[in-house]
């Protein structure tokens, strides 16, 4: 117990919440787009969006760490020009994390966008407030729910990534050796106790987040059930 | 004056059909808009809300809104909109909803004592009647003191009395606002005591256009009461047959002759007319 280190638990949540915010970011934006657009190539966003769902990680993982290396273009132009290496350091796990994690924000963000009332964002626009107004002061405060879950399943699912992470950032601690990692290196060198302390955390944080998520959510629909 | 001439191709219940109207419309009129479901009311006023794409001409008080296929957006038309299921913002309490249209807490204050919400202005939508939304979305409508104001079915969600006392505010606000307004409505009575012109929308085409009185009242200048009603079921008793006929909310008989049964079929809109010499109300 007394050699237990905790760093990777950090690193886990750091990369998590570092991914969540740029997410949010870029997911908001596109979340209402897909909602309210009738462009034809529609379809053809929201598969490429949903393909981290469906992908092994090691597919992504090996595609990320090829984009990401020395040998692709994007790669050396980074190195070359900005001094940026973006593979087996915290960087290329941010990035890799971003695309692995994207369809969790974009899909649920998409999904309270789609279920307002249309009257509703109507209203706003003939009230002569633009779509940027009308998201940030109309659609985004009625989705509460669908909001917290896109920021709390990107986290958590971010947390509890291994494939991805272990091919793009491999295992160097402090860096990118983060708790799923970790976890899998006791197992393999039979460091069953220490498994058995890392994964039940795990377990116990991962229920605690879930359990607030449904709790809130229950408590918002309460709210808007009034009469 | 308001002149619209517009075209726009609707895929509605019935299939496709046109929607075409051509229309003027005096400042400071209340236009009721009435016609079947599926016969473009609600499209014209989203059209003229600018919700909608149309080709053709829209020009307001001087200002082209449509010009061809190109449209004013609906945040510069400066217009009011009443949605049939209130649309408000669900986040805002009631103030919150008219001030987010137009930072005017004096003409807010003033609109909601009008409508008598004064006391519920820091109440969230979710807790409010039905017809209290109704009366927020109503002010909420006008904080931008519009020309227009544009209403689809407003009042049809609610119950009678909710509608009278509403009737009575819109045609205050309609009044003291100075607004054009043009109402979708279904409701005879609504339309008698609000507008003060009544278009008939069939199949996308204008088909009546005239003061409400000359489109509403079928008694005019004969002494025969007419009512139109849709035939539910002709019954046969011993040699004759009995059409049951609803008009408006009433179920009423009526007896048929034998040979004028095979005319009629369940469903069709019927006329159920009278002579009344001396009809007395109690």
């Amino acid at each position: 117990m007394n050699d237990l280190n905790f760093e990777p638990f950090f690193l886990s949540f750091r990369l998590a919440a570092t991914v969540t915010f740029i997410l949010f970011l870029i997911a908001l934006p596109l979340g209402w787009w897909l909602s309210q657009t009738k462009n034809r190539f529609k379809p053809v966003i929201e598969a490429i969006v949903s393909l981290p769902i469906v992908l092994p990680p090691s597919v992504l993982g090996f595609y990320i760490l090829y984009a990401l290396s020395y040998n692709s273009p994007f790669g050396s132009f980074m190195n070359e020009y900005f001094g940026i290496k973006m593979v087996f350091n915290f960087t290329g796990l941010v990035i890799a994390s971003c695309f692995y994690s994207f369809p969790f924000m974009v899909q649920p963000l998409q999904g309270g966008f789609e279920t307002l009332n249309k009257n509703m964002l109507e209203a706003s626009y003939i009230a002569g407030k633009g779509k940027i107004k009308t998201l940030l002061h109309v659609a985004l405060p009625n989705i509460k729910p669908a909001l917290l879950t896109a920021l709390i399943i990107t986290f958590a699912h971010t947390v509890g990534e291994f494939g991805v992470v272990l091919m793009v950032g491999g295992s160097i601690p402090n860096e990118t050796k983060v708790a799923s990692v970790a976890i899998y290196e006791y197992v393999e060198i039979m460091d069953y106790k220490s498994a058995h302390i890392y994964s039940a955390i795990m377990v116990a944080l991962s229920f605690l987040v879930l359990l607030g998520v449904y709790m809130f959510n229950q408590h918002q629909n309460r709210k808007l059930r009034v009469i | 004056m308001i002149k619209i001439e517009i075209n726009k191709k609707l895929h509605g219940s019935n299939g496709e059909m046109i929607l075409h109207v051509n229309l003027h419309i005096k400042q400071g009129d209340f236009v009721a808009l009435s016609g079947q479901s599926g016969s473009g009311k609600t499209t014209l006023l989203r059209i003229l809300a600018g919700l909608e794409d149309a080709s053709g001409d829209i020009d307001v008080f001087g200002t082209k809104w449509l010009d061809g296929k190109k449209k004013l957006p609906p945040q510069e038309r400066g217009i009011g909109f009443v949605f049939q299921d209130y649309a408000l913002f669900a986040n805002m309490t009631v103030m919150q909803n008219l001030l987010y249209v137009q930072k005017d807490e004096k003409l807010a204050n003033h609109l909601l004592e009008l409508t008598e919400l004064s006391e519920l202005k820091n109440r969230y939508p979710n807790t409010l009647s039905g017809g209290q939304k109704q009366r927020v979305s109503l002010c909420r409508a006008l904080m931008k003191r519009p020309k227009i104001l544009l209403m689809d079915e407003p009042l049809s969600a609610l119950d009678p009395d909710m509608r009278t006392k509403l009737q009575h505010d819109i045609l205050t606000l309609h009044k003291e606002f100075g607004t054009t307004t043009i109402m979708v409505s279904h409701d005879p009575s609504e339309i008698y005591r609000l507008a003060s012109r009544v278009l008939v929308l069939e199949q996308g085409k204008i088909t009546q256009d005239g003061t409400t009185k000359e489109i509403l009242l079928h008694t005019k200048g004969s002494q025969k009461f007419t009512f139109s009603g849709e035939l539910l079921e002709i019954i046969k008793a011993d040699v004759i047959y009995i059409a049951v006929v609803a008009i408006g909310q009433q179920i009423v008989e009526i007896v048929v002759d034998s040979h004028e049964v095979k005319n009629f079929t369940i469903g069709q809109r019927v006329q159920v007319s009278t002579k009344a010499f001396s009809p007395s109300l109690s």
